[in-house]
């Protein structure tokens, strides 16, 4: 998209860095996505921790590229395509950063389920919805990297089978606290675990939308991608 | 209409204004405008609709026709030794450069502001009301008094000179003074002004006042304004029309230009790149 350099060096320059600065965020929040994944289905109590006690380093970078993009706008007043890059990044960096809660989150839910001890091999089923989530992360960041429209629009089919897929795993998990009310408290924190993993699907589709107004100019939030 | 040598001079072609050139029920309209100075094209197939009570902002780089352009639509061009201009100029679907047109009448109607405040070397009131006597719009001392003082509030200045009225005008500051120059060209009630880049010689603050008047004139006037400022044009023009050497690039809605504008080299020009 833009093959043309700036007439200002710096400008370029800053440009430069606030990019690869949220793709470097980008691949702090996809580590952290699979670790969590990983720590929940292999039930991995120390990587859990690692987990929810990594989510400050996603947290700073973020302030980081919002104090750039201020200063730039503050300095450079972006127009056109840069003013289109300025405002996706912003609204990037949120989605990943609320993705990197969702991590956390489910780091945390794991360290209480690995305490509890409680006989239930629901993990297995969680496998699949965790790759999904893994994929569309992925593809959004990729597409973004690329500045992918049509990667972009795809991803909105990925989202669809994520949502069936925690739809499925929310009905096998009912099934099991009506067999037996004593896993209850257990089946509650596989559900937030797939819940948050259903969200991370949500933000994901939200930075393809992004993307999508970076690179056409047009805002497709709230309509469906086609 | 664009001849093929010439097309060379672009890595991207232009083959006619993209966006919204066209608008019904303008003020100006131009059609196949294209101006000469001597052998030199200045302007290629200008095609632009002017709508009223609007501003539109022309941008782009020096030496790209805008001034040129600006200077067709009240006929200054005129005065110009070897310049000739072919194509239609209408104002209120008149065509301005038909013989029966009286080219100081034609000026009355579309008044011009320029670059670096001009007063006459006459008092204030003076100033304003030059060209008030000469077209001969008011007829006792009362009546001119009166048109002076509106012309003046209607500039914004009238405050800030109301006790200094016979004070040579080049005795203001910058600021003032082209507030002066608007209040002389709006005292003869035109209905389009033209503006060349006329805030270009002032500071922020003389700057960000005329272009709160632009804005409160525009209920009234039709306004033009040729500006290297494209934060000016995005502020306070609704439409922009881009220009790249001699050609009219692009004519949209300001809020597309600044965001989402369909030429690349419009986007090339506004974000800072090499055009």
């Amino acid at each position: 998209m833009e093959t043309q350099q700036h007439i200002s060096r710096q400008y370029n320059q800053e440009l430069e860095s606030v990019k690869s600065k949220v793709l470097k965020m980008g691949g702090l929040v996809e580590d952290q996505v699979e670790k969590s994944i990983s720590a929940l289905i292999e039930q991995n109590s120390e990587l859990a921790k690692e987990v929810a006690e990594s989510d400050y380093k996603i947290n700073k970078i973020e302030v980081e590229i919002d104090e750039s993009c201020a200063q730039l706008i503050a300095k450079r007043q972006p127009a056109a395509g840069d003013l289109r890059l300025v405002i996706a990044i912003i609204k990037v960096i949120t989605d990943l950063e609320r993705i990197g809660d969702e991590a956390e989150k489910i780091g945390r839910y794991t360290q209480k389920l690995t305490s509890m001890k409680d006989d239930v091999n629901m993990y297995a089923e969680l496998s699949r919805l965790g790759d999904k989530v893994i994929t569309i992360l992925r593809d959004a960041l990729d597409a973004f990297a690329r500045m992918d429209v049509e990667q972009a629009a795809r991803i909105a089919e990925t989202d669809r089978q994520i949502d069936e897929e925690f739809d499925r795993v929310s009905r096998i998990l009912v099934t099991h606290m009506m067999e037996n009310s004593r896993n209850i408290k257990t089946m509650l924190h596989v559900i937030w675990c797939a819940r948050a993993l259903e969200r991370i699907g949500d933000h994901s589709q939200n930075i393809c939308e992004y993307v999508v107004y970076l690179v056409k100019g047009k805002d497709v939030r709230h309509i469906e991608l086609e | 209409m664009i001849n093929i040598e010439k097309r060379e001079e672009f890595d991207i072609e232009i083959d006619k204004t993209v966006g919204k050139p066209f608008i019904n029920d303008a003020k100006f309209s131009t059609r196949n405008v294209d101006v000469f100075y001597g052998e030199k094209q200045a302007i290629f197939d200008a095609n632009i609709d002017i709508g009223k009570n609007q501003i539109i902002a022309m941008i782009g780089s020096s030496g790209c026709g805008k001034s040129t352009f600006l200077r067709c639509l009240n006929r200054m061009n005129d005065t110009i030794q070897d310049c000739h201009i072919s194509g239609d100029i209408r104002l209120d679907d008149e065509d301005i450069y038909q013989k029966q047109q009286d080219p100081v009448l034609l000026r009355a109607r579309v008044g011009m502001v320029f670059q670096k405040p001009n007063p006459f070397p006459k008092s204030i009131y003076d100033n304003v009301a030059y060209g008030a006597k000469l077209h001969g719009l008011a007829s006792s001392k009362i009546e001119l008094d009166e048109l002076v003082e509106k012309s003046l509030i209607r500039a914004g200045l009238f405050k800030e000179v109301k006790d200094s009225l016979h004070k040579p005008g080049t005795s203001l500051s910058g600021g003032q003074q082209q507030r002066l120059c608007i209040a002389r060209t709006i005292a003869i009630d035109p209905e389009v002004i033209l503006m060349d880049e006329p805030t270009s010689a002032l500071d922020p603050i003389a700057t960000a006042v005329i272009e709160e008047l632009m804005i409160d004139l525009s209920k009234k006037y039709t306004i033009a304004i040729v500006t290297h400022s494209m934060q000016q044009a995005a502020r306070v023009s609704q439409r922009t029309a881009y220009f790249h050497l001699g050609y009219v690039v692009e004519v949209n809605d300001t809020n597309i230009v600044f965001t989402n504008p369909e030429h690349q080299l419009t986007e090339n020009y506004i974000t800072g790149r090499f055009g």
